[in-house]
C-alpha cells in the first residue's frame, strides 16, 4: 500500500500575508491567505504550524472566526526563533502553513448554554476565534459574559473590538491589567478579582478559560466555589507541538497528545492529570 | 502461510550471500567487548549468531536518526516532500525476538492515521528475518515478563539455531520468495521437528518471569505510581543524557529541524531523534517547562513503556530487551524500578 508523499501530514501550503498591524510591543497581527483562497476550515480553538524556511516552524493559534472566509488571521507574540523572525514580515510576504490541526472547542456542545469567557494574556488569542464566532452567531448561544485580563495597559489585546463589545447590551464584558500604567482608568487586579461579579446560572452556564499555566489553578477553584459543573468548564493548554500529528511526543499530557486530543480539554478529562494543569 | 524449512549451517554464508546479491544485507556484527551493532554484510563470515542486543535497535533503517522529510526554497517559497533513498531493498538479517516486537510496535504506531508516509514507504523495502534467543543475552534482559522471548510475528523468516541447521517459520510470501529463489532450504523432517520442540520445551524452564510482578498486573502498577517515591530516587541519579530513550526500540519521538544549505536559498526540512529525558523537550516558547524535573522525565518514559500504550495501543511498549539498563551510566535499572514501584504498593 504504497502512500502517496502528498498525502503526508508534513506537506507545507504557501500562505500570502496580506496585511499586519502591530498590536502590542510583542504581538503582531497576520491576516494570510491559502493559494487559491482556500478555506483553511478550522475550528475555533485549533491551531496551524507555521514555517518559515530555514529558521524551523511553530504553532500558531488561529484568532479568527471561522465564519470569516477567504482568509485566517493570527496573533503572534515574538518569544522564540520563529515567531521573531515573523515579526520582520509583512504584506506580500510568505509564510508555510500546515493544519489546522487538534481539537478546538466543542461549539455544538455550547450552544444554548450561556457562556463565560475567561482570556488572560495571549490566551485571548485563541479565545478571540471562540468569541468571535459566538458573536457572528449569536442567536445560537444565551446569555454572554467576557472577562479579560493581562499584565498591563500596553499589553491588552483586541482593543478596539474590545471597545465594541463593551457597547453591546445583548453582552457583559469586563476587563483588568494586574498592574496599572500612567493615565489607566479601567481596573487592577488579577483576572480572579473579577469572578465574583458576574451574575451565572452554573447549571446552564459553560466557561471558557485560555490564559498562562498559573491562571487555570485559580481561575478554575472560582468557578467551582460557583458550582459550575466539571464537564462545563473548558480550557486550552499551551505544549510545544513541533509535528501536529500525534507521532513527535514533545506536546504530551501524560496521556494525550495535545496536539491532537486537545489543546481543548474540559476540566473533568483532565483533573485527575498530574501533568496538566 | 506458515510452513517451515530447514538451512544448513554450512549454507548460511551461501545463503547471506544470495540476499546480497538482490538487496542490501544487514547483520549484527561484534564491535568490541559486549557490542554489537546492524551493518551491512555481503556474506556469512563476519555477523555474529551470538550476540546480546545491538548498541542501536533496527528502528535506525527504519526511522533514521537523521531523516530528510522535505525540500524548500526560500525565495520561491516551495516546500516540496522528499523520499530519501537509503536503500532500494534491505534485509535484516537475524532480528531477536524483542527487537520484532519493537518493529511491530514502530509499525502500528507510524501506521496510525494521520500516517508517517516516510515510514511507511521504508517499511515496504525492507525484509526481516529474526533469529532465535536460545538462551539469555544477559541479566539485563526482562523478555519473559514482557513475553517477547518467543516469536509473535513481525517477521518474513524466522530461523532457530539447532545443532546442525537452522529450523525456519516462513511466515510472509516476501520470505517464501527468498526460499524459492535461493533454492538452498529443504523441508523439515522428523528429526529437526523433534529438535526444535525440545528446545522451546528447555526455553520454558530458562526463561523465567524477571520481576516480581507478572505481566498483567505491569499497568495497574505504573497506574497508581504516578506521586511515587521512586521516581524522586530517579531524579536525584538521572543524568537526563537521553541515552535509555536513544537505545530504545520503541522510543520515536523527533524534533524537526530547517537546515539551510550553503546558497542560503535552499534547504532542507529534517527530521531528527530526540529525547523526552532532554531538559528542553517539553519546554515552551514563554519559558514554562512542562516537564522540568529529571524524577518527571524518567517518570513519563517509563509510563510511555507500561502505561499509555496500553490504553492507546492496547500493548506495552517495552520489549524487554534491557537496552536502557544497560546504557544507563547512573544505572537506572529497569527490572529494580519495577520491583520497587510493586514493592512500595504491596
Amino acid at each position: 500500500m504504497t502512500q502517496s508523499l502528498l498525502d503526508s501530514p508534513y506537506v507545507v501550503k504557501a500562505g500570502k500575508i496580506l496585511n499586519t498591524k502591530e498590536m502590542t510591543n510583542l504581538e503582531k497581527y497576520f491576516a494570510i491567505e491559502l493559494p487559491g483562497q482556500e478555506d483553511l476550515a478550522h475550528d475555533p480553538g485549533q491551531f496551524v504550524m507555521v514555517s518559515l524556511p530555514g529558521v524551523g516552524e511553530a504553532p500558531i493559534s488561529v484568532s479568527s472566526s471561522p465564519t470569516k472566509k477567504g482568509s485566517f488571521e493570527l496573533v503572534v507574540r515574538r518569544a522564540g526563533s520563529v515567531t521573531g523572525a515573523m515579526h520582520k514580515l509583512g504584506a506580500g510576504d510568505t509564510v508555510g502553513i500546515r493544519g489546522p490541526f487538534g481539537r478546538g472547542f466543542p461549539t455544538k456542545m455550547l450552544e444554548g448554554f450561556d457562556l463565560l469567557f475567561i482570556g488572560g494574556g495571549c490566551g485571548n488569542i485563541p479565545l478571540h476565534s471562540l468569541i468571535t464566532f459566538v458573536l457572528d452567531n449569536r442567536s445560537r448561544f444565551g446569555k454572554i459574559n467576557i472577562l479579560l485580563g493581562c499584565k498591563t495597559p500596553e499589553t491588552r489585546l483586541f482593543v478596539d473590538e474590545l471597545t465594541q463589545w463593551e457597547q453591546r447590551s445583548d453582552i457583559f464584558v469586563d476587563s483588568t491589567v494586574d498592574q496599572a500604567g500612567p493615565g489607566w482608568k479601567g481596573k487592577v487586579g488579577l483576572i480572579t478579582s473579577l469572578i465574583p461579579g458576574v451574575k451565572i446560572d452554573p447549571k446552564r452556564t459553560y466557561a471558557v478559560i485560555v490564559g498562562p499555566p498559573i491562571m487555570y489553578k485559580f481561575v478554575i477553584q472560582e468557578l467551582l466555589k460557583r458550582e459550575i459543573p466539571d464537564s462545563q468548564i473548558v480550557v486550552s493548554l499551551e505544549r510545544h507541538m513541533k509535528c501536529g500529528v500525534g507521532k513527535c511526543g514533545h506536546c504530551q499530557i501524560a496521556q494525550y497528545y495535545c496536539c491532537q486530543d486537545g489543546p481543548v480539554f474540559t476540566y473533568n478529562e483532565i483533573r485527575n492529570n498530574y501533568e496538566a494543569l | 502461510m506458515t510452513k517451515s524449512v530447514i538451512l544448513k549451517k554450512t549454507e548460511l554464508n551461501h545463503f547471506i550471500e544470495a540476499l546480497a546479491r538482490s538487496a542490501a544485507v544487514v547483520a549484527p556484527i561484534a564491535k568490541g567487548v559486549k557490542s554489537f551493532a546492524f551493518e551491512e554484510v555481503r556474506d556469512g563470515k563476519t555477523l555474529s549468531l551470538k550476540y546480546i542486543p545491538t548498541i542501536l535497535p533496527p528502528k535506525k533503517y527504519f526511522m533514521p536518526q537523521r531523516e530528510k522529510i522535505q525540500e524548500f526554497d526560500r525565495k520561491a517559497f516551495r516546500w516540496t516532500p522528499v523520499k530519501e533513498n537509503g536503500f532500494e531493498k534491505l534485509v535484516i538479517f537475524g532480528v531477536h525476538t524483542c527487537d520484532l516486537s519493537g518493529i511491530q510496535f514502530l509499525n502500528q504506531v507510524m501506521g496510525e492515521d494521520p500516517k508517517d508516509v516516510n515510514y511507511l514507504a521504508r517499511m515496504e523495502k525492507i525484509t526481516v528475518i529474526g533469529l532465535e534467543c536460545n538462551d539469555y543475552c544477559d541479566s539485563y534482559a526482562s523478555c519473559a515478563v514482557m513475553k517477547t522471548h518467543l516469536p509473535s510475528g513481525g517477521y518474513d523468516l524466522f530461523f532457530t539455531e539447532l545443532a546442525g541447521s537452522f529450523f525456519v517459520d516462513v511466515a510472509t510470501p516476501k520470505g517464501e520468495a527468498i526460499v524459492k529463489g535461493t533454492g538452498l532450504f529443504k523441508d523439515a523432517g522428523e528429526v529437526e521437528k523433534k529438535e526444535f520442540e525440545n528446545l522451546r520445551a528447555k526455553k520454558e524452564k530458562i526463561f523465567r518471569q524477571e520481576v516480581k510482578p507478572a505481566n498483567e498486573n505491569l499497568k495497574g502498577i505504573f497506574a497508581r505510581s504516578f506521586r511515587s517515591e521512586v521516581w524522586d530516587d530517579l531524579d536525584r541519579r538521572c543524568v537526563a543524557c537521553g541515552n535509555c530513550t536513544n537505545v530504545c526500540p520503541t522510543c520515536y519521538c523527533f524534533d524537526i529541524r530547517d537546515e539551510m544549505d550553503l546558497n542560503l536559498t535552499t534547504g532542507a526540512r529534517t527530521r531528527v531523534w530526540d529525547s523526552c529525558q532532554n531538559e528542553e523537550f517539553a519546554k515552551v516558547a514563554g519559558g514554562e517547562n512542562f516537564r522540568g524535573k529529571r524524577g518527571a522525565r524518567q517518570r513519563h518514559r517509563y509510563m510511555r513503556k507500561f502505561n499509555y500504550p496500553v490504553d492507546r495501543f492496547q500493548r506495552y511498549s517495552c520489549t524487554g530487551c534491557g537496552r536502557c539498563s544497560r546504557t544507563c551510566m547512573a544505572k537506572i535499572n529497569l527490572k529494580e524500578t519495577i520491583d520497587t514501584l510493586a514493592e512500595a504498593l504491596s
